[in-house]
């Protein structure tokens, strides 16, 4: 160890990567494929252009949520409030472009032009991030619990903006100058629908900020080892409360696209929509304990839940199996990955016995 | 319980063996080829310093962990203990350090938690209970009702509910962790009269101790554990305070004292320095002292000193703490933990595990998270620098590594305790930090972090190390302070330490005469 040749060490550790092990670490993606192909095979029109980009569109939605998902399961946190964000989202949206901000007392209204609707729908959706990080952090909350909370609330808050009435017919007003808001679930960029390049710019922004920035090296460590983050300097709690933020806006997002989809704004709309971002968040590899996971496998994770939920319909499979089959689905994807860390425990073992 | 029938005494001394005992952990070896013996109706002492593996032993010996080689044999039939609950099964009952007792419930019901006396396996009969605690609670010369809620026991009350639940359980091997950590004089004499009167009727005991002079007095068999491996074992005849310190320690190594420095600037000045404990017990206590550019201070003390939260204090992980602290001049104290890392504080934290590393990531990542802000361009990291800095600390540090890609559970503990001491010294500080450095690694490995911070400090790093060990902090300090009790309760310089003075001024009881006297 004192004499060294230029450098190199004496003895190193090489992990090894047997082939079950590289099959196992790549699980999501042959998952992916062994789907796309068995409805490829099974069923008629699977692969024409435009059932895929109606799967795609389909999995946007999910991916949005998914992604902001990821944030907050890396630091081991989770958050069940983003369906409900879906639904108060669309309400925000929808209100503001049928009725505007009334400001009765004084008898008139304000009608915020699509891109302002976009900004306070958004922002919505950052507050009640806001809230959640807030109730984690400084008032020490359990993250389940927290958000179990702003679940109810934010739904509770939707279905009082109308009085559990959907607002329709987004299209706006030429009077008012808030035409456009159908863009975001019918219009194209390039040929390609929005919500689908929305991904796209997503999933890489998100994935960037994840590997190449200080910001997401933390949120790893914070999931990682909370204690030894925070003795790194790592500032646990504008973190925490970031990722919340995140995801709320993520899921606004999601509300906006399926709101202008529908052009259509339903106070119900995003019910249970949470537990498949969770479930596409973990099906891609990211660790519930946190510190675990890419922005990568979540998407795939979300394409796998998307093909076999459109497959599966397309099939004629029943209902009630499709929710079986899901089930399943998910729990195989855990099992397997404690199979995977279990087995990369051992080799550890291995090489240090040797 | 009755006494241990002569036949069976006669026939085997030993109650217990351990064979060959070895234990590995992701990334550390605790213990290799342990040959441990249990005599019955004796003490049977461990001893070792921090980081010897004794508590590993113990917990393999409780069911608490399963050895990955060799074999138990109790009366000469090989046991094995897939839990807590089958060791007890067999007899084999073990005291942690931090008592696991539900101060929610009373005495009584504490004793029974874990097979509680019931009527038809259906309700809990308290008054059977109730009785039975009491006459433990008798046995063992306590006037204290079975009634009464743990809470409101004094911790060597607790201490001896503890000892009553073992033998609630039976227990004929009874495993002691530092039981005396906790306890106040007449409170040691209480337990050491129980202890006395379990050994006698046939209960073998083993007890793990920092405190030489009671384990001389005390133990009838010691065994000495180094670096995971029996270093020495002997009856009592034979045994004495020297003779454990020695042991324990090995010749002192010349080769690591380092050449006298004369070391200039001030780089850190802690006035003050104070921090509440839980019960209002102050855990640091208006501690001051000065870091000089290029010197190596050793904290010598005992476990529960106040070192490590002295250290914590530095870095300003309590917000609460009192004093002040100045770094180069600036006045640092309310800073955050960011703001001091900037500013030139590093901390290697005691517990690797816990609070240095984190285990999902990379060497690289472990490396580099600390100088996040160093190796930041505008919002992203910039690989080419992040790269460069791990690679060269990797060098600097010999951390045998085969690509910082790797995840940092795959090497060693020795490797892993360079990486946070890498980490640190990436933040380039002014002032480093360690506590208990060598805790847990390799002689090997301990050689070259030594080496590591003799070469910083003459570097002009200005250095703070903790450690229990007598043997680093006579070999590596420039200076040595001594802390008892959350206080500085003696300053030495190397011509003045000894290892007598050393553990006198760090012995609670000598800190107490002390202030007495002021």
């Amino acid at each position: 160890m004192v004499s060294q040749e230029a450098g190199m060490p004496a003895r190193v550790v090489r992990p090894r990567m047997s082939i079950p092990m590289l099959l196992m670490s790549m699980r999501t993606f042959i998952a992916l494929i062994v789907v796309l192909v068995f409805f490829s095979i099974t069923t008629p029109n699977f692969l024409t252009p435009s059932t895929l980009v109606i799967l795609a569109k389909h999995v946007a939605v999910n991916a949005f949520m998914a992604i902001g998902m990821t944030f907050v399961i890396l630091t081991g946190g989770i958050d069940l409030s983003v369906g409900s964000i879906v639904g108060l989202a669309g309400m925000v949206a929808g209100g503001l472009i049928d009725y505007g901000i009334p400001f009765s007392h004084w008898g008139f209204t304000i009608y915020p032009n699509v891109i302002e609707t976009i900004a306070m729908t958004l922002g919505a959706g950052l507050v009640i991030g806001a809230i959640n990080g807030v109730l984690v952090t400084r008032f020490n909350v359990a993250p389940f619990i927290a958000t179990l909370g702003t679940l109810y609330i934010a739904r509770g808050a939707a279905l009082l903006v109308s009085n559990g009435q959907t607002f329709a017919n987004l299209v706006g007003d030429p009077a008012y100058d808030n035409q456009g808001f159908p863009f975001l679930g019918a219009g194209t960029i390039l040929g390609i629908p929005f919500s689908i390049v929305a991904l796209i710019v997503l999933t890489a922004v998100a994935a960037y900020v994840a590997r190449n920035t200080p910001f997401g090296r933390q949120v790893y460590a914070v999931g990682g080892n909370e204690n030894a983050a925070r003795l790194s300097g790592v500032p646990v709690m504008r973190i925490k409360i970031a990722v919340y933020v995140i995801s709320g806006v993520c899921a606004a997002l999601a509300g906006l696209v399926v709101s202008s989809e529908l052009v259509a704004a339903n106070p119900a709309s995003g019910e249970s929509f949470e537990l498949n971002a969770i479930a596409a968040t973990v099906l891609g590899g990211t660790s519930l304990m946190g510190g675990r996971g890419t922005i990568g496998g979540t998407v795939v994770g979300a394409f796998v839940i998307g093909v076999l939920s459109d497959g599966l319909v397309m099939l004629g499979v029943n209902a009630f199996w499709q929710m079986v089959i899901k089930g399943s689905v998910i729990i195989t994807a855990v099992v397997l990955d404690q199979i995977q860390q279990k087995m990369q425990r051992k080799m550890a073992l291995q090489a240090q016995l040797a | 319980m009755t006494a241990a029938t002569p036949t069976a005494a006669a026939t085997d001394p030993i109650l217990l063996r351990a064979r060959k005992i070895g234990k590995v952990f992701p990334g550390t070896t605790a213990l290799t080829d342990v040959n441990f013996d249990v005599y019955r109706g004796a003490v049977n002492v461990l001893v070792g310093e921090n980081g010897a593996g004794k508590s590993t032993l113990m917990k393999i010996l409780a069911g608490v962990e399963r050895p990955s080689a060799g074999l138990l044999e109790l009366e000469g039939a090989p046991v094995s203990f897939a839990s807590v609950r089958q060791a007890a099964e067999h007899g084999i009952s073990i005291i942690f350090q931090e008592l696991n007792l539900c101060p929610n419930l009373s005495i009584a019901e504490n004793l029974f938690i874990g097979s509680p006396i019931s009527r038809l396996s259906v309700s809990v009969d308290h008054a059977t209970q109730r009785r039975r605690a009491q006459a433990l609670l008798d046995r063992l010369g306590q006037h204290i009702d079975a009634g009464t809620l743990v809470s409101e026991l004094r911790i060597g009350q607790q201490q001896i509910v503890e000892i009553a639940k073992a033998l609630a359980e039976e227990a004929r091997i009874l495993i002691m962790d530092e039981p005396t950590s906790a306890l106040s004089g007449p409170e040691v004499t209480i337990l050491f009269r129980i202890i006395e009167e379990l050994k006698a009727s046939g209960v073998a005991i083993i007890y793990i101790s920092h405190r030489l002079e009671e384990l001389v007095r005390i133990g009838d068999y010691i065994t000495v554990l180094r670096d995971g491996r029996i270093q020495a074992t002997a009856a009592k005849a034979d045994i004495s305070v020297p003779w454990i310190i020695h042991q324990m320690v090995g010749p002192l190594e010349t080769a690591l004292t380092p050449a006298v420095h004369h070391p200039e600037r001030v780089v850190l000045q802690a006035e003050k320095i104070s921090l509440a404990g839980p019960q209002g017990r102050r855990l640091v206590d208006e501690v001051s002292f000065t870091l000089r550019s290029g010197e190596v201070v050793g904290f010598y003390g005992l476990l529960g000193a106040g070192r490590s939260e002295l250290f914590e204090c530095l870095l300003g992980v309590h917000a609460e703490a009192g004093g002040t602290l100045t770094v180069d001049g600036v006045d640092v104290s309310g800073m955050t933990i960011a703001e001091r890392l900037r500013r030139g504080v590093a901390l290697v934290p005691e517990d690797r595990q816990r609070e240095g590393l984190v285990q999902s990531l990379s060497v690289r990542a472990n490396l580099s998270l600390a100088a996040l802000w160093r190796f930041a361009k505008f919002f992203r990291i910039s690989n080419a620098a992040e790269r460069s800095g791990v690679a060269s600390m990797i060098r600097s540090l010999w951390i045998k590594v085969a690509t910082p890609e790797v995840e940092v559970t795959a090497l060693s503990g020795g490797n892993q305790q360079k990486v946070v001491i890498g980490k640190a010294l990436l933040t380039k500080p002014k002032v480093l930090l360690l506590d208990e450095p060598s805790r847990g690694i390799d002689i090997g490995a301990k050689a070259e972090v030594f080496r590591a911070i003799r070469e910083l400090a003459d570097g002009g790093l200005a250095i703070a190390f903790a450690t229990s060990d007598l043997k680093e902090v006579l070999a590596l300090s420039d200076r040595v302070l001594v802390m008892a009790e959350g206080r500085i309760a003696g300053a030495f310089t190397r011509e003045t330490m000894t290892e007598q003075g050393l553990v006198a001024a760090a012995t609670p009881g000598a800190a107490g005469v002390r202030k007495a006297l002021q």
